[in-house]
């Protein structure tokens, strides 16, 4: 149990930076998730934390305790790798108990562990195989346990499930945050996959370039986004944008599940609050419960979610309305949201009309 | 006819195989047939193929011949020493030429592959000078240590370490594993089809070499079994061939029995992959 503490870190490869003066505060046991786009920098301070990676300047906290330069087995932390990152000539019970051996455990006292931490994953029944004799879930269960076992201070996991196939994926992922309920541990989790991150996560960090966009609970990121970046990078379909004409420094967005799809019956403008778009469908997408579909407006195209009891046919006019409480407003220089009285003047200006 | 031009591909196929396996068993298998023969059938022409009858004592005059067990004794101690110490300094080079980054590493390796190209006849005699300073010449020491490291070892360690994947190693850092112990219990492991394979090629060099032991030794006592079979030929007026083979095969047939069980694990050498 420990808060991990990262303070003005920068990392630096051949004098290219790649991090430059990352704060970030991990709260003792949280489930911490690092969400971003590939290269965005999640994965490398993931490996400053466990220490394979070196950090270039800055301070590195775990537990109030400056780390900076302890070796990786002396940090108390535990990781789980993408690619399970097994030992692959050692038996199951092995692969679990090397770390016990190496801090010293006796025989006894390693077997007795891992045979608790077997029956807890499951894994009692092939504690003596090899791990290419394991199927890919139970390879996962095993890379697990080898991090569970130690009893960590904080727990890493690198992209533990994306080599599972969905259906495997969506059953360790429930897994994963009742674990995290029952040892109250901080885990510090990275992904690329926003459902991910929003699904497990308590506090999600967004990075993009190497630079945090925004730290939040899930619903505050998906409700209330620092910026353009976060809020196209989180929610599926992402957040429409799309440019207000009177006033071009700034852009509106809108997310496909808060607008309404109508068919264009006539030319007269409905005077109504918030956002009108009119456009033609050009294709959508059935998804079971609801409905995308994708409109071509005069100058972008922007996805509305529907629902499958009035379905619409592709080729006709379309209306696309935004109650004005669901929109917003970003920069079109720097992509930060506009927020209070400017905000409210912005909403106001579109209240009505057609863009 | 499809079926019909198999046949004939595969049957000139065999039959190209069976000549170039023959090629290379012949000379063994003359061997072994011309030990269990007597002198004057050697000697017959046209040569019989099978013996007349089976000379079983041939082996039994060869083995008095000289001191063979002090030989066979000399011979399993030099090359499993040498075979020791290979190990020892070869995994620790192969594993920082292929996990660490320092200064001099590509010259270094690079003047290990040059040792690879430097046959032991261009350096043997400022080696023999350096063992005579040690006062180790005609010792199994001067047999041993010039051979303690191999860059053949080396070269070939250092690949099989480069396809451990980082993440293993990492996972083991992780675990708090000493570097040691990440060498020895999670590397080598994992190289063991090409440890097999190095260990079987460096033996059967240094069971076979004549050359060395014939430059570094004078005395019976420290003498290895190649010099003691070479020396029935010059020690007796006749050449008695059917003796000096069945020293021979007494020569060649402990290495054929390691190289049986070892086979499996020098396919898995050259096919090996990391799962």
């Amino acid at each position: 149990m420990a808060e991990v503490t990262l303070k003005q870190i920068t990392k630096k490869y051949e004098n290219q930076a790649v991090i430059e003066n990352l704060n970030l505060s991990v709260p003792d046991g949280s489930f911490t998730v690092l969400v971003g786009p590939s290269g965005c920098g999640k994965s490398t301070t993931l490996r400053m934390i466990a220490g394979l990676e070196s950090i270039t300047e800055g301070e590195l906290q775990i537990g109030n305790e400056k780390v900076n330069h302890t070796p990786p087995g002396k940090r108390d932390v535990a990781m789980v790798f993408q690619n399970y990152a097994l030992y692959p000539t050692m038996s199951v019970f092995d692969n679990i108990g090397f770390g016990l051996r190496n801090r010293g455990l006796s025989r006894v006292e390693t077997k007795k562990q891992v045979e608790e931490i077997a029956e807890v994953v499951g894994l009692t029944d092939y504690l003596q195989r090899k791990p290419s004799h394991l199927s890919g879930g139970q390879r996962q269960r095993v890379a697990l346990a080898r991090a569970m076992v130690k009893k960590p201070k904080v727990f890493l996991m690198d992209e533990p499930l994306s080599n599972l196939d969905a259906k495997l994926r969506n059953q360790m992922r429930v897994e994963l945050t009742s674990l995290h309920k029952q040892m109250g541990t901080t885990f510090i989790y990275v992904t690329h996959d926003q459902v991910e991150a929003m699904t497990m996560g308590d506090q999600i960090v967004v990075m993009n370039q190497g630079e945090i966009q925004q730290v939040a609970s899930p619903i505050d990121l998906y409700s209330m986004p620092a910026n353009l970046f976060v809020a196209q990078f989180i929610g599926s379909p992402p957040m429409n944008v799309v440019s207000m004409y009177n006033q071009p420094s700034c852009v509106i967005g809108f997310r496909p599940e808060k607008a309404a799809i109508d068919v264009f019956e006539s030319l007269d403008t409905v005077a109504g609050k918030g956002l009108m778009l009119n456009g033609v469908l050009v294709s959508r997408e059935i998804l079971g419960s609801e409905l995308l579909y994708y409109v071509e407006t005069k100058d972008e195209r922007v996805v509305v979610k529907g629902s499958t009891e009035s379905i619409i046919e592709v080729g006709m006019n379309v209306r696309v309305s935004v109650d004005a409480k669901h929109l917003y407003f970003f920069d079109r220089a720097t992509g930060t949201r506009i927020i209070g009285e400017k905000r409210k003047a912005m909403a106001n200006s579109v209240i009505g009309g057609i863009a | 006819m499809y079926p019909l031009r198999l046949y004939v591909f595969k049957t000139i196929e065999w039959l190209l195989l069976l000549a170039v396996a023959l090629l290379f068993v012949f000379p063994f298998l003359w061997m072994a047939l011309t030990a269990f023969k007597t002198l004057p059938e050697v000697f017959r022409f046209p040569p019989t193929f099978l013996p007349e009858s089976w000379q079983i004592q041939n082996f039994a005059v060869a083995w008095k011949s000289g001191p063979f067990l002090t030989y066979l004794v000399n011979s399993l101690f030099v090359a499993l020493s040498i075979l020791v110490l290979q190990l020892f300094t070869a995994v620790p080079a192969a594993y920082a030429f292929a996990r660490y980054k320092f200064k001099g590493r590509n010259v270094l390796f690079g003047l290990t592959l040059i040792a690879l190209m430097i046959p032991p006849q261009v350096i043997f005699l400022p080696i023999y000078v350096f063992m005579s300073e040690w006062n180790l010449v005609n010792t199994l020491w001067s047999l041993i240590l010039p051979y303690g490291a191999s860059a053949f070892g080396i070269f070939l360690l250092r690949q099989a370490f480069m396809q451990v994947p980082d993440e293993v190693i990492e996972a083991a850092r992780l675990d708090n594993a000493s570097e040691w112990k990440i060498m020895w219990k999670v590397m080598v492991p994992m190289a063991k089809p090409v440890l097999v394979t190095f260990g079987l090629f460096s033996f059967i060099y240094h069971w076979n070499d004549y050359f060395w032991p014939l430059i570094m030794t004078n005395n019976e006592q420290v003498r290895t079994l190649p010099i003691g079979v070479a020396m029935m030929k010059s020690s007796e007026g006749d050449t008695l061939w059917h003796v000096i083979m069945a020293g021979n095969m007494i020569l060649v047939v402990p290495i054929l029995i390691i190289f049986f069980f070892a086979q499996r694990h020098i396919i898995n050498a050259f096919v090996y992959q990391s799962k």
